[in-house]
């Protein structure tokens, strides 16, 4: 019997292909689409091939974005990763403390996007904004929509504000789940406190931080919503992020070609990234060569 | 090496205890002599973790004293007291070599390289391990990790005690002896002071010389493993010793003639000055049953019979009374009537749980007298 075509798997099988079809891979394939034609409306468009690639991969602006990108989604891991991790050291193991400190921390994760943004953009303001005003009553001028570094520095705080929590839930996940035999152990052995972090704390969240690192890499490379809300990209285009620069394209100049180029390539760089990523979390602390 | 004293000590784990049940340990006094090895041995939650756990410093008793060589260490921290223990789970420094493993309590106290080495070798030696000494331990068997902290426990030599929480509870069965023999090995060649926690009597029986029975927070018994074995100074000791454990049957005592229902008993001498109810205890080991009724000898019902290969267990009915007998796998199981032989030497007697001992009605009988 023929197992390919006389198979009623396929019947099982079927209802999962078109939904994944429909809401993945047909989007998907648009968008290739595409990104190998101009169009100039909807019965108007000439094959370009991959002009639009070419286009996109030698735009410096884009290179500029990539750059802001790769520097941005950097210090989010460099900050976040270990704070979350010294947060998640100091909250109270067990009892009220511990369900207190959790809500606490989650609060910021529960607030909606641009309302995040929002926030901010009072929160940060020179004049009432209470951190903004008070840092310049310090003396310190501060303006995030003029100054470059200014904005850095907010859009900055209000990622590390956001989602570190994240990060600390699961590092404490991680740290609740290590049996209390470990403790007492390295009590009996004599272990300084370095010691217990280094060789049980640590190596026990190796799962959920490789999780964490991969989840705060891929969102924070896609990072849209709240500096598009905070400041739209600027000052100049101090700000604008990979996903701010392909949305002004598509929808403020309505590039659809270039536009559909730039997130093939994009797609493919998240892609690349967490998978080597994961690659060498999975590595790391195993003893395996390589 | 030291000598570790409880001095009336007692742990609630309530801050305002009221009653005795809510005292996990109750008040006990003892001391583990230096070099020896012994076993704590009771059903689960009786308190011997609690009781280990005091001797570690990892739990602060709420109530009394612990002492080693008669310096208080009661308020001292677990890396302060000199003490060694190895847990039930495996307990391994993943990223580390097996090495660095065994290494580690002794890098922490500051060791010379050289002494470590060498000590580290050794303690390798004994438990096998020395194949794998460069291999990460994490990506052992469970086996090879327990054998790792067991290591870890050994691998001092100043240590006042080694404190074992049973360790051997993750380990296959023919691993099981193997360790345990190591462990004893273990002893006589560096004479540490081992406590081995354990609810397996056997385990406890093979590996200590002294064997300390815990119930409900209460120690019961010290003994070697014959005392236990035959004078069990309790009847939950009886009870939880030997396989199938002690008989005890009421009975009532008059002027020192024992009677279960009707039926007379013959004991040995020393409970002249008895009277009242009592319960008779006697091992199934050392009943004998017959096929005829001979001198001295009870006639019961056979109940039951379990072959056990190297030998039977009888469940026989005795009046109202169920007793067990233990008899060789070469002598024959009378058919459904059998006679019952109480050797007298063997007879206990029992007042609520505690035994009588029959020196000790003599000794009562001179202070009546006195």
């Amino acid at each position: 019997m023929n197992k390919w075509e006389d198979n009623k798997a396929w019947f099982l099988v079927i209802p999962v292909f078109l939904i994944v079809a429909v809401s993945a891979i047909i989007p998907l394939m648009t968008v290739v689409n595409y990104s190998i034609q101009d169009i100039f409306g909807p019965d108007n468009r000439i094959f370009v091939g991959i002009e639009w690639y070419q286009e996109a991969l030698s735009d410096h602006r884009l290179h500029a974005a990539f750059q802001r990108q790769l520097l941005f989604s950097g210090l989010v891991l460099l900050i976040e990763i270990p704070l979350g991790i010294l947060i998640a050291l100091t909250m109270p193991k067990r009892g009220w403390g511990a369900s207190l400190s959790l809500v606490l921390v989650a609060l910021p994760l529960l607030i909606p996007w641009n309302v995040i943004g929002t926030i901010w953009i009072i929160f940060m303001r020179p004049d009432i904004g209470l951190l903004g005003s008070a840092i310049n009553g310090l003396g310190i001028p501060f303006d995030h929509t003029a100054a470059s570094l200014d904005a850095w520095v907010t859009v900055m705080l209000m990622e590390v504000w956001h989602w570190t929590p994240l990060v600390v839930l699961m590092a404490y996940a991680g740290l609740q789940a290590i049996p209390e035999a470990y403790f007492q152990a390295a009590r009996i052995d004599g272990a300084s406190a370095w010691s217990v972090f280094r060789y049980i704390q640590l190596p026990k969240m190796r799962g959920v931080l490789t999780i964490a690192i991969l989840l705060r890499f891929m969102d924070s490379f896609l990072i849209y919503a709240e500096p598009f809300v905070l400041t739209g990209g600027g000052p100049g285009n101090s700000t604008t992020f990979l996903s701010i620069y392909l949305v002004k394209q598509a929808v403020g100049q309505f590039d659809l070609g270039p536009a559909s180029a730039f997130s093939i390539i994009y797609f493919l760089i998240v892609l690349l990234a967490c998978w080597i990523f994961y690659q060498a979390l999975l590595k790391v602390g195993t003893g395996d060569k390589q | 090496m030291a000598q570790i004293d409880l001095n009336k000590l007692a742990h609630s784990y309530l801050s305002k205890p009221t009653s005795e049940s809510d005292f996990a340990l109750q008040e006990m006094n003892l001391s583990w002599k230096d070099g020896h090895a012994y076993a704590l041995l009771g059903p689960s939650g009786c308190g011997k973790t609690t009781l280990l756990n005091i001797i570690s410093g990892l739990v602060t008793p709420s109530h009394g004293k612990v002492l080693f060589d008669g310096n208080d260490v009661t308020k001292q921290l677990p890396q302060e007291r000199n003490i060694a223990q190895v847990f039930q789970f495996p307990v391994i420094y993943d990223t580390m070599t097996v090495y660095n493993n065994l290494a580690f309590p002794l890098r922490n106290r500051k060791h010379p390289e050289a002494e470590i080495r060498e000590r580290v070798h050794e303690i390798a030696e004994m438990l096998e391990l020395e194949d794998v000494l460069n291999r990460r331990a994490a990506n052992l068997s469970a086996d090879a990790k327990q054998k790792i902290s067991l290591g870890r426990g050994l691998v001092r030599s100043d240590v006042a005690a080694v404190l074992f929480d049973e360790p051997l509870t993750v380990i296959d069965p023919h691993l099981k002896v193997m360790l345990r023999r190591k462990l004893k090995q273990i002893h006589a060649r560096f004479k540490l002071t081992m406590i081995y926690v354990t609810h397996d009597q056997l385990e406890a029986l093979t590996f200590a010389d002294q064997v300390v029975v815990m119930d409900q927070g209460q120690i019961l018994q010290i003994g070697s493993p014959q005392d236990l074995f035959e004078n069990p100074q309790h009847t939950f000791v009886g009870h939880f010793i030997g396989s199938p454990g002690m008989n005890f049957t009421p009975c009532e005592i008059q002027n020192g003639t024992v009677h279960i229902d009707d039926r007379h008993i013959q004991i040995g001498p020393g409970y002249e000055n008895l009277s009242g109810h009592f319960e008779l205890g006697i091992r199934p080991e050392f009943l004998t049953l017959h096929n005829e009724n001979i001198q001295g000898s009870h006639q019961v019902t056979i109940q039951g019979t379990e072959d056990l290969g190297n030998c039977t267990i009888v469940t026989v009915l005795l009046g109202k009374h169920s007793l067990k007998v233990k008899m060789p796998e070469d002598q024959e199981v009378p058919a459904d009537i059998g006679f019952l032989e109480f050797p007298p030497q063997w007879i206990r007697i029992y007042a609520d749980g505690k035994l009588i001992n029959a020196i000790s009605t003599e000794n009562r009988n001179r202070e009546l007298a006195q």
